[in-house]
């Protein structure tokens, strides 16, 4: 693994790394690669993913399970920026482009 | 003291929750400046114990199970009106919306919630080091960790400021620091305990249980939070697994050849001790082979980071938690995330992306995920032989603050640990000795392994083999 993997990583986590973290898990996530590689050694390349033996319906009822706006007002005050009862967020369309 | 001795105290009005509750803070008041145990403490709780003990002198006996009694709550589960942190930057002054489904049910029960406790960073640790709130330390020697990452309940239970605590694991979070703070620690089977509420760390992995000083209370809180629930669809139905009678004398299986390598000379002593004290009691004691459990750290560093980068993908500081605004929406993931989250939780968060991502997914995760049904082929296949597997909780006593600075060192005190987690099955922890380091006594701990839904035996050899001692 480079520098860049691990820099390009952070971009597809949402993370920035300054160069200092990327250098250090650079070390540790290779390291960490290394040793989990044994799974390779034991799954042969015959094993798949195990399906499921019996399956069943595991979903509740669709259903409204409480008093409409029982929760609003702890959820909009969670809100890190807002205009009234809304959640304020940065434009994703850019004109310029 | 229990919560069995606690309760019936309360009955007979020896001793009321008003004053249960004084002595727990005051003992807060008094110790935690020192061990961190806890991240919030409840103040205004003390209604609910005049409450509890009102109802004590009406009522007596007929009153719910844990009336009155005082219990501290991991800080990955949600309480209503409390701040639910996970030990994170990025959750700092996050308050919960609602109630997790054991919240609830342990209030039903009459529990006074205390306090949240310290752990690591959105459970990702062994030793409570992790958290963005400074470490806990461990009530036998505070040069010590109290392990992790539900280090903050064993150091709550162990310094005497709760009788009970709620933790949760995903690959030893109950179980290690148990061992590490003399308590008795409870993993149920996956799909027991209802993880509605709690933050989702592995969730194919988590599950939530309790830290103790007796079996008997581990027993009696499990009873309480577990049960199939609506919002979580993964909580089993009673009838999942079959049931299992309990025995006079049961059969343990030792992995001899796992237990090889990188155990504490003083650790495996106990061990050995621990074993004859079972054959003196009748029990059967053999040597097992599970040769599949020796990869099962390395399968378990590949499932469970992939899972936390999934499940830590929703804190994107947008609709809760700390937002640092960036010049455009992409800047502000970015930067939110990057003072938001610890180093281990962002190593994890890279490692999963990394393992998930286009051509590597077959050669790490369905590597992971193939290994990990063959383990639990193995495991089942032991288990027509024997009625629990034995192993040390965990390969050393408390290690000193600071001492594990790399990852991989770390990560190795889980190896007993996780293989239980990887194959959904319960397991329990108890306090198996004391062993000497600078001269202070650290606990060690021994666990036991049982097959899925075979709580009832573990809590059965558990009472007989640790509640009982003289």
């Amino acid at each position: 693994m480079t520098k860049e993997e691990i820099l390009h990583l952070g971009n597809l986590s949402r993370i920035k790394l300054s160069e200092k973290e990327a250098e250090k898990f650079l070390l540790e996530i290779d390291a960490i690669l290394d040793y989990v590689s044994d799974v390779k050694k034991i799954a042969s390349s015959a094993d798949v993913l195990p399906s499921p033996q019996v399956v069943h319906n595991i979903f509740r009822e669709d259903v409204v399970q409480n008093e409409p706006g029982s929760y609003s007002k702890e959820l909009i005050e969670a809100f890190p920026k807002k205009e009234g009862s809304y959640l304020k967020v940065q434009k994703i369309l850019n004109p310029d482009s | 003291m229990t919560i069995t001795e606690l309760r019936k105290k309360f009955i007979t009005g020896e001793y009321t929750p008003l004053q249960a509750w004084e002595d727990a803070m005051a003992t807060i008041a008094k110790k935690d400046s020192d061990i961190n145990a806890y991240l919030d403490v409840y103040q205004d709780t003390k209604e609910e114990a005049v409450a509890a003990t009102d109802l004590y002198a009406k009522e007596g006996e007929n009153t719910p199970p844990l009336l009155g009694v005082p219990l501290a709550v991991k800080n990955n589960i949600l309480i209503k009106g409390r701040r639910a942190t996970g030990a994170s930057k990025i959750l700092e002054n996050y308050i919960a919306s609602y109630d997790a489904t054991i919240i609830k049910k342990l209030r039903e029960a009459g529990a006074i919630l205390i306090g949240s406790t310290n752990m690591d960073e959105f459970a990702m640790g062994g030793s409570t080091e992790n958290s963005a709130f400074g470490p806990t330390k461990n009530p036998y020697d505070t040069s010590r960790v109290p392990g992790g990452s539900s280090g903050g309940s064993a150091a709550a239970v162990a310094m005497d400021s709760v009788v009970a605590a709620i933790g949760t694991d995903t690959g030893g979070s109950i179980r290690q620091p148990a061992s590490y703070c003399g308590l008795v620690g409870f993993k149920p089977t996956y799909g027991a305990v209802s993880r509605f509420g709690l933050m989702a760390m592995g969730s194919s992995l988590d599950q939530a249980g309790p830290l103790t000083n007796s079996v008997a209370d581990a027993e009696l809180l499990f009873n309480i939070i577990k049960g199939q629930d609506a919002n979580d669809m993964t909580t089993l139905a009673p009838d999942s697994y079959p049931t299992f009678e309990t025995k006079e004398a049961y059969t343990f299986g030792v992995p001899r050849a796992f237990l090889g390598q990188g155990i504490d000379a003083d650790v495996m002593d106990k061990f050995t001790a621990h074993i004859e004290v079972l054959r003196e009691a009748g029990h059967k004691v053999v040597d097992i082979e599970l040769p599949l459990f020796e990869a099962g750290l390395a399968a378990y560093y590949i499932v469970m980071p992939a899972e936390v980068s999934s499940n830590l993908a929703r804190f994107d500081g947008i609709r809760y938690g700390v937002q640092k605004e960036g010049e455009d929406l992409l800047m502000t993931y970015l930067n939110s995330r990057a003072a938001g989250f610890g180093a281990e939780a962002k190593r994890r968060i890279l490692l999963g992306t990394y393992v998930l991502s286009a051509g590597y997914y077959d050669a790490y995760y369905g590597k992971a995920e193939a290994v990990r049904a063959k383990m639990r082929e193995e495991l089942a296949e032991v288990f027509k032989a024997v009625d629990f597997v034995i192993t040390p909780t965990a390969p050393t006593p408390a290690f000193k603050i600071g001492e594990k600075e790399d990852p991989l060192s770390l990560y190795r005190q889980d190896i007993f640990t996780v293989p239980v987690n990887l194959t959904g099955v319960p397991a329990m922890s108890l306090p198996m000795g004391k062993v000497e380091r600078e001269g202070l006594e650290l606990p060690v701990g021994v666990q036991y392994i049982a097959p899925h839904g075979a709580e009832d035996k573990l809590f059965n050899i558990g009472k007989r083999v640790y509640d009982a001692r003289a």
